[in-house]
């Protein structure tokens, strides 16, 4: 059965559709807007857009179990998560929370569990959304990682090609040199932050290349996704002005439309198609016309801009926290470079950029020694998966030659796999082969800054003071 | 005993000795073949041991369950004789079997 809030959400995905041809699609989401606002003025708020401010988190061990909240967005920034965690994991493995801000919800903790999980697409729904919140009401926007097959898919399939290692092999040497250009325009002599400075840029032209997206104006693609995924009611980020979010979906479909038919018009003069994401999408029957379904449309953009942001960018920066908590194994790295590849699964192990993963069963199912019932919603933690000492030796060091670095969860596993895998892979391990090429160390010189969000574990200032090789 | 040839994409040949019992994807892994990276350990949820079994061997290996099914149908480079690695259990019956590789692993 379908939740009342989930109903409204299809109905108006069905009128937008409808209206599609005649509306622009920045008018339609704009028209939501007034329309979401004055629902809100007359019925009130579906659920009030929480408000997050920061205390103190207690040591785990004075909290009851049944009040252990790892929902908490300033778990990572306090550096509590890990104790949190190892208490669910060691002793409520599947644990509920009845009173989160953002409603009741499981939390699967164990490698092993979350694997289980993961697989079973059959007992727990990845619809209709895989953050443990709520989008702001009006913008549910239909995105694959957020359906079941077999939808899910259908829109996999046709753009999955965008991130292939077929077409990965053809970008390896611009990858390479943009990386290059970014460190060669470093300050030597003074501290910087390396998180806008490196890891930003360089998954923000990425981003604009997958796209096709114009060159000068990748920031807003930071930008949007940036504020999508720190919505204060979907994972507890900082950002909870609802208007805000539909100004920027509408700047988003209005971009996006426009890229879209100009791709089109100049396939339509005879233009050979090229191998961004819009083009492929516009050589699929089954998405040829996506652009008539708006919320499809802005919900896939949406998915491979967030997919591609948030996470290469925090492993391009933890890497670097890592490697500073774990100097040995720079000068491990340094002797044997060839250990690039294994290390970049290391640090997408122990950085685990996003979180979790939500799912909602679809019937009771017995887990761990309690009933899921269906409809709940469920959290699997990759987090702690990926600190699981059932799973992996020692799991909190930092080990670049781990031998089952690449088990790590943080790509989730199943139908939903990450399906920027190979391309994150390939871009961590071009930036620290140049690294390795122009700097003898990079010393972290202030504690990294953490973001607010209980779903991107990820840094906002990254103070570092580079040595260049002599 | 027996043995499994592996040919990689670009034709280059190696092979792998088995114990009936051990899965195509822990044989590769264990020989350190390039080109299976077995990301999941065998849980059949990742797709990175796709082999293509050559047409005479292929009946031997048995056929793919679903959920196998479900992630072959996710690579662009699925053969009709396509298997997950961790799926085939090794049995003496496969001794000088030939498997390729994809060019790449999802």
């Amino acid at each position: 059965m379908p939740t009342l809030p989930r109903t409204f959400d299809d109905i108006q995905s069905r009128l937008i559709n409808a209206t599609s041809r005649v509306v622009p699609m920045q008018r339609q989401i704009q028209g939501l807007k007034f329309l979401m606002s004055a629902k809100r003025k007359t019925f009130g708020p579906r659920r009030p857009m929480p408000e997050f401010v920061e205390t103190p988190i207690p040591d785990v061990n004075t909290l009851a179990l049944e009040d252990i909240d790892v929902s908490n967005p300033f778990l990572y920034r306090q550096g509590q998560w890990r104790a949190y965690f190892k208490r669910l994991r060691d002793e409520a493995p599947v644990h509920y929370q009845k009173n989160s801000p953002f409603g009741p919800f499981w939390s699967v903790t164990r490698f092993e569990d979350i694997l289980f999980v993961d697989k079973s697409h059959d007992l727990f729904s990845a619809e209709p959304q895989i953050i443990l919140g709520d989008p702001p009401e009006g913008l549910s926007v239909e995105m694959f990682i957020a359906m079941d097959p077999p939808k899910h898919d259908v829109q996999r399939s046709s753009v999955q090609g965008v991130v292939a290692p077929k077409n990965l092999k053809e970008m390896e040497g611009l990858i390479r040199s943009r990386t290059g250009d970014v460190l060669d325009s470093l300050p030597t002599d003074k501290p910087f932050n390396w998180v806008p400075a490196v890891s930003k840029e360089l998954t923000g032209r990425m981003l604009a290349t997958l796209l096709d997206f114009p060159y000068e104006e990748r920031h807003k693609l930071v930008e949007w996704s940036d504020r999508m995924a720190g919505a204060a009611s979907a994972t507890g980020g900082e950002f909870a002005d609802e208007n805000a979010m539909f100004d920027d979906a509408a700047d988003m479909a209005r971009s996006f439309s426009r890229l879209w038919r100009d791709k089109e018009a100049r396939r339509a003069a005879g233009e050979e198609p090229g191998f961004d994401l819009i083009s492929l999408l516009q050589s699929n029957k089954e998405t040829k016309d996506l652009i008539n379904r708006p919320m499809e449309f802005i919900g896939n953009l949406t998915l491979l801009i967030v997919g591609g942001n948030d996470t290469t960018r925090n492993s391009m920066s933890g890497g670097l926290v890592a490697m500073n908590e774990f100097p040995r194994e720079f000068e491990k790295l340094k002797a044997k470079p060839e250990l690039i590849p294994n290390m970049v699964s290391e640090i997408i192990r122990w950085q685990t950029p996003l979180a979790y993963m939500r799912r909602i069963a679809k019937q009771d199912v017995e887990l761990g020694g309690q009933t899921i019932k269906k409809g709940d919603r469920v959290v699997m933690w990759y987090a702690s998966g990926n600190r699981d000492e059932r799973k992996f030796d020692n799991p909190d060091q930092f080990i670049i030659d781990r031998k089952d670095a690449r088990n790590h969860m943080s790509f989730g596993y199943g139908v939903h796999r990450c399906m920027g895998n190979r391309l994150a892979e390939l871009q961590l391990r071009i930036l620290w082969e140049e690294i390795l090429k122009r700097f003898d160390n990079i010393e972290v010189v202030e504690e990294p800054e953490r973001v607010q969000s209980n779903f991107v574990r990820g840094y906002s200032r990254l103070m570092v003071k580079l040595t260049p090789n002599s | 005993m027996g043995k499994v040839t592996f040919i990689e994409h670009d034709q280059t040949e190696h092979v792998a000795e088995f114990k009936a019992g051990s899965s195509v994807m822990q044989i590769a892994v264990d020989s350190a073949i390039p080109g299976i990276d077995g990301d999941c350990g065998g849980e059949c949820a990742c797709g990175t041991c796709h082999v293509i079994v050559t047409n005479e061997w292929f009946s031997k290996t048995g056929t793919p369950g679903n959920e196998e099914e479900q992630m072959l149908s996710m690579t662009p480079e699925r053969a009709s004789t396509s298997r997950l690695g961790c799926q085939v259990v090794l049995t003496d019956e496969m001794d000088g079997m030939t498997v390729h590789l994809p060019e790449f692993q999802m």
